[in-house]
Parts: C-alpha cells; structure tokens; sequence
C-alpha cells in the first residue's frame, strides 16, 4: 500500500502530439482515484506512464516515496487490469494468475495459496483449469482481477476495466470492485470515460479534457462545485443544460435573463459568488441542472421569476423519473468546451448543437417527479431551483465564484475548487 | 429509443403434411452424401493410380519389365517384398540414406525454427534504430535467387573447409531464411501488444515475454516454417550434390537421383525406394495436417 504522486507529468508522443501537460496528482494511500475524460484526453496514457510502459518527457512519478520514472516496470509493484483483460490464452486460469509469482520465484505453496485465495474471492474456484477462451466476458474480467489481486501490490491500475461487459454485468463488477479495493484497501488509479462509473466508484476523481487537468475533488464536490463549463457538462446525467444568459438588476435583486424568460437569483446565490456582481449588465453562461427543475404544476409555493413557460418536444419515463425535453429560445453555448462534450456523446450531437447555434435556440432536459402531467407538444410550466444556479464566464467558460479571474487562464487551471 | 418495425407478412401457418415430406427430404440429402463420396473416392483412386502403379512396380521380380504398353496396377501377379529390404540395406543402403536425410532435416528445422523466430520476433516487437531498413533489405534478399549464390557459398564453404560434410547444409539454415522471418514477424504482429504489456507488468523481461508469452502463442506459424523446412530439405537434391562427395553421407534424393541416372537403371528397385522416400513426408503430414492448414490459413498463406 502506497501514496502515488504525479507530479508535473507530461507525455509527447515521437509524432509531436501532446497527450499529457504537466499533470499534478496525489492519490492518498488506500483511496480509488479515478481519471475520467472524453477519449483521447490523455488518461490512459497516464495510467501507463505509472505502470512504466510509456516513458515520461516530463515530470516525476513517486510510488511510496520512490521515484519510479526509470523503474521497469515489473519492479514497480503495481498490478493493472487491461481493458481487453489482455488474459494468456495459452494459459490456464491458474498459470494466468500464478505467471507473475512464478517469475517473481514464490514457493510453490505460497503460490498456491494466494492462487487460491483470490479465486475464493472472485468466485473462479472452478475454473482455474480453463483456458481464457472458454470463459465469458464477466468471468475473463474476473481472472484479470485475480491477476492484479495475488500479486499483493502496491496499486492497483484499472484501463477501463469494464467497458467490454454489457450494462447489467458493469454494474454488478463495479460494486465487486469497489468491495475488493475496499477490503483490501489498495491504493487504485482508475480509468474510465462513464462519468457514472467515475462518479460512483471514485473517493477522488480527476476530471482531464485534452491532456489537461480540469479538477480533482470528490464526486460531490465535483458535482456541486465544477471549476469550468467543461466540468459542469461532463459530470452529472442528463447533462447540465447551458445557455446565456444577460444579467440584470438593481443592487436589491439579480436577474438572469435568456430567450425571454427571467429568473431571479437568490441574494444567497449572489453572496456566493462575489465576483457574479461585476457580470451585471452583461453576459454570463446561466447553468441549471436537469435535477434542479420540477414540473411548476407540483411545485406547492413557486417564489416569483422562478418559472418559465415551455412546450415539451420529447417526454421520457424512466419510471423513478421524467425527463422533459424543450427547446429555449437562446443561442447556445457553442465553445470548445461545448464542442468537445458534444462530440464524446458522438457525431450527431455535434452535428445537432452545431444546428442549435446557427438558429439561435437550446435544447433542454428538465427531470421531474413522475407525477407531472407533462405530454409532447404540451405547453407547461417548468420550475427552477434557483438555489442551484450555476453560472460561467462567457470568455473563459471558468466558473463564477469568488474574484472576477483575468479572463486568459483558460483550461490550464487545475484548481480544486473551493 | 426503440422504433418498432412492423412485421413484414405474417406468413400462414405452414400446412401440416404427413410423413413423405420429411423422408423424401431426407433421401434427397443422404442420396446427395453418397454421389459426393462416390466423387470422392473416384477422385481419390484417380490420385492414388500413379502410387498404386509405382507399388505395383515395387514388387516386380528383377527382369520383369515394368513400363508395359497397358500399365499394370493392382491385382499384380509379383509379390516381390525382399526388393525393398534390398534397397534399404543390400544393394543400395538407402537406410543409411534416410538417417542421412534425417539428420540434416532435423538440424535444419531446429536452426531455422530458432533462428526465424528470433529474428521475427526482433522485427515483430523491439523498436531499434533502422528496425525498418534492415527489414526491407531482408524483403530485398527474397529477391535474390539462391542459384545467384551458389558458386559464392561454394568457394565460401570450401574455404572454411566444410566441403564433403554436413554443414554447408545445414549452418545456413541457422542464419534464418527471409521467407519464414517474413511470416514470423508478420503473424507475430497480430498478437496483442496488450499480451506484451501485461506481462511488463507482470514482471517479465523481453526474453521472458518471447519465450513463455510469443513463442508458444506462435505454433501455427512455426509448424509452418517446420514443415516446410522439412520439405524443402527432405527433396533437396542440389546443395547435397554439391557438397557430399561420399556414398555414405548421401541423402535420399541422391540416392534416388544415382539410381534414375545409372544406365541399367533398376526399375523395380527404384520405385521401392521412392516408396520409402515419400513415406516420411506422408507421416509429417498425416500428424500435423490440422495445425498445418490452420497455421497456413492464419499466416495468409495460399497454394
């Protein structure tokens, strides 16, 4: 068991291209950390830099004090878990998960034991004998477990260890492997692009877009306090809807204003953000989470400028839930930042958001107790938590929260927020 | 979202027949089985006739004569079988002909299956400087045919003092042949570089990922190069010509060569010893046919 440090770590590739930029970060001893980002924002290629196959251009990696950057690394004392579980197929699942004892020269009772007793946890008693190839899916992730588990490492590095099992096996081998890395208490760095997976399995969990780091914090906080307009959209689901907004109003109340409606921010909301203050009269990034709207119908005391009338294009029961889907009459936030969300979601939400700004209107997702009486095409009324306001500068697309920042510092920031 | 197609036609309830439907199906498939087996086997004895026609030969008496205006095939009227232990150890001691073969054919395989290997393996996943030069140059060599080199290697080979044994044979073989390192580095490329990974972290060396995680995830492709090798070796008839100047270093080929270019050429003798030549690769083949065609299918190999 381990503290692992990252500290400054850069990665370019003999092609030129940048795939890390100076990455900071401290995985406390014991915790599950885990790296989410759209693909190709530079995760996986910092997992592999701790596990020493990809060399470092810049930077240091500490593993329990010692700076590991020119360990190979079979020394490391890290064990990892592929993607494609990268299982010997001309092995059994015993010689699979014994291959690392037997180089390392364990006694062969030893060996046998801790064999054993990994399968034990796992549930592979039976199958030790077996080649990969017979196994499905769930029980070849299984055996790439058991291969991290016997070596009793120092941590363990998870690639996307279950993007290859179908939704109902991902969910039943995330909790097995939040229990596993929680009785063993192993430090864990864990890769995934699912902000769910991200959300529910990591103590810690460092948001990267494009090599960068966005923000470390816990899921929470991350939630609830996103340093940028990146951030905001990545994490959570349904996405955060964003849209700009004008701020207006008299020292005695705010207002933020788009596509005809107005919403009043809270003078609890305003103390918040300090900086908020030097935004009026001009143009923000208004976010409002999809939780944090409610069908006003439902809603018992509705406070003034707080709702705001629409027609619903799209209704979808998810039983617990119904999500509305209506369109604002609002340019959409088209940016980077925007661009590169809507492209991880895939081609067509980019083409679409693409649309959405050449007309000058926003798509919205509101979801609301499944009571509502909502129905397509139907004019209602939508209720905002105006509590749960989030807001962006309309340059940077950082959020705003205490001193107004200079408008240059872009996507380098790595600040845990406060 | 789920769209919902609507169903095509929904087809009538098939009608419920009796009986004949069913078995006149049936006789129309077994039927089919048997006039494919009668082709086949037609087709076997088709190949088989000239094999047929030498073992027919074999077993002929001496003065016999063996090329008769309608060919003789089976049932023969001879039962000669002292002529092949004649020809393995009486007059023609092709027994020590076969050790010869052997030896040599095993060497060979062994030099290549390490060597190729290796080299296919350096190729297929170590990053050096000139990695890809030196590999087009080694494409280049297959180029070059191995006639262009013989009067070279010979002067080489002579030098060396290896004329009249066994290693001029056998050596190069040791150095690889660009072919099968071609086909090495090829089909080792389609290994996973994952597999390699995972046993970095797992703790193994580059020789270690070669030996327990390549190497044995190669067979398809080495049993290629091993029958081949076999082959090649086994019919050579060439190189040994060149360099085995004594009766009791010659290989098979040759001796069947002698045996064709004497002027009283015994027939009967000769088809016995072709007999017992083509009896080994029949083996190799009979053992290793399904790793064979399987291993040819997966290096891309054709005809």
């Amino acid at each position: 068991m381990a503290e692992i440090l990252i500290e400054g770590v850069s990665k370019v590739f003999a092609d030129g291209t940048e795939a890390v930029h100076e990455v900071d970060l401290q995985i406390p001893d014991g915790k599950l950390m885990v790296l989410v980002g759209p693909s190709g924002c530079g995760k996986t290629t910092v997992l592999r830099m701790v596990a020493g196959l990809e060399d470092l251009t810049g930077g240091r990696i500490v593993i329990d004090g010692r700076v590991v950057n020119e360990v190979p690394p079979g020394e490391r004392d890290v064990a990892m878990v592929f993607q494609n579980y990268a299982l010997y197929p001309h092995m059994t699942v015993y010689q699979n998960m014994a291959l690392s004892l037997k180089i390392r020269k364990l006694k062969k009772e030893e060996m046998n034991r801790r064999v054993e007793e990994a399968a034990r946890v796992l549930h592979l008693e039976d199958l030790l004998g077996k080649r990969p190839r017979e196994l499905s899916g769930g029980q070849r992730q299984r055996v790439a477990m058991g291969r991290a588990i016997v070596r009793e490492p120092q941590a363990f590095l998870m690639d996307e260890p279950l993007s290859n099992l179908d939704a109902k096996l991902r969910v039943q081998m995330r909790a097995e492997i939040l229990r596993i890395q929680q009785d063993l208490g192993v430090t864990t760095i864990y890769v995934t692009h699912d902000q769910t997976e991200a959300m529910t399995l990591g103590d810690l969990v460092a948001v990267m877009k494009k090599g960068f780091l966005q923000q470390v914090a816990d899921p929470q906080e991350l939630f609830a306090h996103p340093v940028n307009l990146f951030v905001a959209g990545f994490i959570g689901s349904p996405a955060m809807n964003v849209v700009e907004a004008t701020l207006s109003g008299t020292d005695d109340g705010m207002f933020a204003e788009f596509g005809g409606h107005r919403l009043a921010v809270p003078d609890e909301v305003v103390a918040e953000r300090p900086a908020l203050a030097s935004y009026r009269g001009g143009t923000v990034i208004l976010g409002i989470r999809p939780e944090a709207m409610e069908d006003a119908a439902l809603v018992s005391a509705p406070g003034p400028d707080s709702r705001f009338p629409v027609t619903v294009d799209l209704r979808e029961d998810m039983g617990s839930d119904v999500y509305l889907h209506f369109t604002v009459e609002a340019p959409p936030v088209y940016t980077e930042d925007t661009k590169e969300l809507a492209a991880d979601v895939d081609e067509k939400a980019l083409e679409e958001l693409h649309a959405q700004a050449t007309e000058r209107r926003s798509a919205f997702t509101a979801r609301t107790s499944p009571e509502t009486r909502a129905r397509v095409g139907g004019a209602m009324e939508i209720w905002v938590d105006t509590r749960k306001l989030y807001f962006f500068d309309p340059e940077s697309g950082e959020s705003i929260y205490g001193e107004r920042e200079p408008a240059s510092s872009g996507a380098a920031a790595s600040v845990t927020s406060a | 979202m789920r769209t919902v197609e609507a169903p095509e036609r929904i087809e009538a309830p098939p009608e419920i027949e009796p009986q004949p439907k069913v078995t006149r199906y049936r006789a129309r498939r077994i039927s089919y089985k048997v006039l494919m087996y009668i082709l086949l086997l037609g087709l076997c004895g088709f190949i088989l006739l000239p094999v047929g026609w030498m073992f027919t030969a074999a077993l002929k008496p001496d003065l016999e004569p063996v090329f008769t205006p309608t060919p003789e095939w089976f049932p023969t009227t001879f039962w000669e079988w002292g002529n092949f232990h004649r020809v393995l150890t009486e007059s023609m001691p092709f027994l020590r002909y076969m050790i010869n073969s052997t030896i040599i054919v095993v060497a060979c395989i062994i030099g290549e299956l390490i060597a190729c290997s290796l080299v296919g393996f350096a190729f297929a996943r170590l990053r050096f400087r000139g990695s890809k030069v030196l590999f087009y140059i080694l494409i280049v060599t297959m180029l070059i045919p191995w006639q262009a080199l013989m009067i070279p290697q010979f002067l080489l080979f002579v030098k060396l003092g290896w004329y009249g044994t066994y290693l001029p044979i056998i050596v190069p073989s040791f150095t690889g042949t660009a072919f099968f390192i071609f086909l090495m580095r090829q089909y080792m490329r389609t290994i996973p570089k994952d597999l390699d990974d995972a046993a970095r972290v797992d703790g193994l060396n580059t020789w270690q990922i070669f030996w327990r995680i390549i190497l044995p995830l190669s067979t398809p492709v080495l049993t290629v190069c091993a029958v081949f090798t076999f082959l090649w070796n086994w019919n050579d008839l060439l190189r040994p010509l060149i360099y085995l100047d004594s009766d009791e270093k010659f290989t098979v080929a040759m001796g069947l060569a002698n045996l064709v270019t004497r002027a009283d050429t015994p027939w009967n003798l000769t088809m016995a010893a072709n007999l017992v030549s083509i009896l080994p690769c029949v083996i190799v083949y009979f053992f290793v046919q399904k790793k064979l065609i399987g291993g040819i299918a997966s290096v891309g190999l054709k005809g």
